[in-house]
């Protein structure tokens, strides 16, 4: 996966709760095979209309935000189902970072495993976010290395996160190769459970 | 100092820790299945991997396959989707059910009826479903592709430690109240991410005394409370169900296994990191009117009013969930009429689940305006249904009795409801768009759904059930 660390740009609003992995990319999209291309059908029953033409009201439709890669959303972003191709729509569209206030746990796994920065943050600080970016198209400042976002004025907001995560985020790991590094342990285990 | 079985399964199972990391857990079983695995074997193959220990996984076809016309798959992308997982199977040595084995089934359904599922072990499989192993005393629980992929390749898995819960049941369940109806109370009473950054153990009397399918079902949405994994001791019901199945030891070793499987359970006096408690006499059947499984009431109650809400958010929420169910503020749940009904799922298509809806269905006629199907879990559950003549009891009454799969309960094959129609169903979710886009799901219990099925709209299934002594 990329690694990721500073990120500038505007900032998408969608402002809904319980957001679930099936509004994220619906089912009929799920049966391909493949890792990529899945940005098409990001959101697709929202995005479009019956005919398959944009539906204007929707905010990825709302050119004033095209080309934005930082998400923001309300709080048990991501429930539902475990699909990966949720993630896999959303930074194949183009979103690196989502800020919501609470993350469903097997989504935001899900994102850290393929390079997109899930951003916990407290409700106020979303709910102000949410507003301006609805108001005016802000440009936000994302630094993963010193864990703050910041728009508008000096004011940094700090973030938390799991520093292992960190750590594999910033430097875009393989986590497979990095647990190879465990086999005496796997194999002690096996022989130990045999 | 007394331990919980959440406890008593992890640390069991810690191949490696360091502070400040998650910790490596080595997993026991991995189930999988053709939606979310292609990803995953194509990893192993650009990277030059192998699969770990195929003797400890286990693959079945389920999200996608027909449920009538078998081995007539009309969709190019799905037929090639199925064919992947065969052929994934075949060059890394997995064990597979393929979608005419006499196996074959749900993967949630087929893993406790093999013996696979056994209390202590850890099992993951890429569906968020797999809390239903839960309840055996398993560590169950969802992963991704990426996850999967790992799995396959290292047989662990780096886990942060989520708390631990306690969900108690409190008293008797009153008659015609199921263990559908008890999942759906709890989320409806705690919300939809109560669980989350948790592994949940129900407990109390209404646990003890269901079936290792009530339990099942239980366990199943545990992960629509938003909890990491849900489960449950195991005791003398967990044993006597594993007995005898086609993965479980007999002999001597049975009896050694049987103990080890027993001295899991949760310790007298052990802590939870929270306690939440739901007393049997709140619940009743239930019917979920809204757009996620905590918009549910009883049915002798009527949707809510946005004012009944405090927060802005959930009155704005609910507004949201009516307007795609074309449903109004007050109405009673019963007078809500549906166009179809799906009995099936890895919540509900268990014999069990087959046998009660058949009770209500026996000797009535599925209403004209009602298209209604059962999905049975597994082929072996169809084969059980069918020896004491359950698909006849349906049949006559006017459901489809198809072959097993997940079928509408996600709809990726062709069992989809068409837009604007509303479904009552026994599966797990009802996401805008679940069932077909444009569909309305109402989630219930398997004889709230038979009940349904006759009378064309909501129904107190106790009016229906007769009083067995």
């Amino acid at each position: 996966m990329k690694e990721i660390n500073k990120l500038s740009g505007i900032a998408t609003p969608l402002d809904r709760v319980n957001l679930d992995t099936d509004q994220i990319i619906p089912k009929q999209f799920l049966k391909r095979i493949e890792r990529t291309g899945f940005g098409n059908y990001l959101f697709y029953g929202w995005r479009f209309r019956e005919d398959g033409t944009p539906n204007p009201s929707f905010i990825l439709n709302n050119p004033q935000y095209e080309g934005s890669e930082i998400l923001v959303a309300s709080h048990n972003f991501g429930c539902g189902s475990s699909r990966e191709h949720a993630p896999w729509a959303l930074l194949d569209y183009g979103f690196k970072v989502i800020i919501a206030p609470s993350f469903a746990d097997i989504f935001y796994n899900n994102c850290v495993k393929n390079g997109i920065l899930p951003i916990r943050l407290n409700e106020a600080s979303v709910r102000q976010l949410i507003k301006e970016s609805t108001e005016h198209q802000k440009e936000v400042f994302i630094n993963l290395e010193e864990q703050f976002i910041q728009y508008d004025t000096e004011e940094k907001i700090t973030f938390d996160i799991d520093p292992y995560w960190k750590e594999m985020l910033l430097n875009g790991w393989d986590e497979i190769a990095l647990t190879y590094q465990f086999e005496e342990q796997i194999a002690a285990y096996e022989k130990k459970h045999a | 100092m007394p331990k919980t079985i959440i406890e008593k399964v992890w640390n069991d199972h810690i191949v490696y820790e360091e502070k400040g990391k998650p910790d490596l857990l080595y997993i026991d079983l991995h189930l999988l299945h053709e939606v979310t695995s292609p990803q995953a074997f194509e990893g192993l193959r650009l990277n030059k991997r192998k699969v770990r220990r195929p003797d400890l996984s286990f693959a079945t076809m389920d999200h996608n396959v027909p449920t009538k016309n078998r081995s007539n798959i009309t969709d190019p992308v799905s037929r090639k989707q199925i064919s992947t997982l065969a052929q994934n199977c075949k060059e890394f040595g997995v064990p597979l059910a393929h979608m005419d084995h006499p196996d074959q089934g749900i993967v949630h359904v087929i893993g406790p009826d093999l013996g696979l599922t056994q209390p202590g072990k850890t099992i993951v499989c890429g569906d968020s479903h797999t809390s239903t192993h839960g309840a055996f005393g398993a560590l169950a629980f969802g992963i991704g592709t990426s996850e999967v992929e790992h799995v396959l390749s290292t047989q662990t898995l780096w886990q942060s430690k989520p708390k631990t819960m306690e969900i108690k049941v409190i008293g008797e369940l009153g008659f015609g109240v199921t263990a559908k109806d008890v999942i759906l109370a709890i989320i409806s009473k705690f919300g939809v991410d109560v669980g989350t950054g948790h592994i949940v153990e129900y407990t109390g009397d209404a646990i003890r005394k269901f079936s290792m399918e009530e339990r099942m079902t239980i366990c199943n949405m545990s992960i629509e409370a938003g909890a990491r994994a849900g489960l449950i001791s195991p005791d003398e019901k967990t044993v006597e169900y594993l007995k005898g199945r086609a993965h479980v030891p007999d002999g001597g070793a049975f009896d050694a296994l049987k103990n080890n499987w027993l001295s899991y359970a949760t310790d007298e006096g052990a802590s939870y990191d929270q306690t939440l408690e739901i007393h049997s006499n709140e619940i009743e059947p239930f019917v979920t009117w809204g757009t996620n499984p905590s918009m549910g009431s009883g049915i002798s109650s009527a949707i809510p009013y946005a004012s009944d809400y405090a927060e802005k958010s959930d009155r704005e929420e609910l507004k949201q969930a009516l307007t795609y169910m074309d449903l109004k503020e007050g109405t009673p749940l019963s007078s809500i009429e549906i166009q179809h009904v799906f009995i099936g799922s890895c919540t509900n298509s268990r014999i069990s689940d087959l046998r009660e809806a058949a009770e209500v269905v026996k000797g009535k006629t599925v209403h004209p305006n009602v298209t209604a199907l059962v999905v049975p879990g597994s082929f072996k559950v169809k084969l059980q249904a069918e020896k004491e003549g359950l698909h006849k009891i349906f049949e006559q009454a006017g459901f489809q009795w198809r072959e097993s799969g997940c079928s509408m309960c996600l709809a990726m094959n062709d069992d989809i409801v068409p837009p604007g129609e509303r479904c009552a169903s026994t599966s797990n979710r009802n996401f805008e768009g679940r069932q077909g886009a444009g569909a309305r799901t109402h989630l219930v219990s398997p004889v709230m759904a038979a009940a349904a099925a006759i009378k064309g709209h909501f129904v107190d299934v106790r009016n229906m059930l007769s009083v067995h002594a």
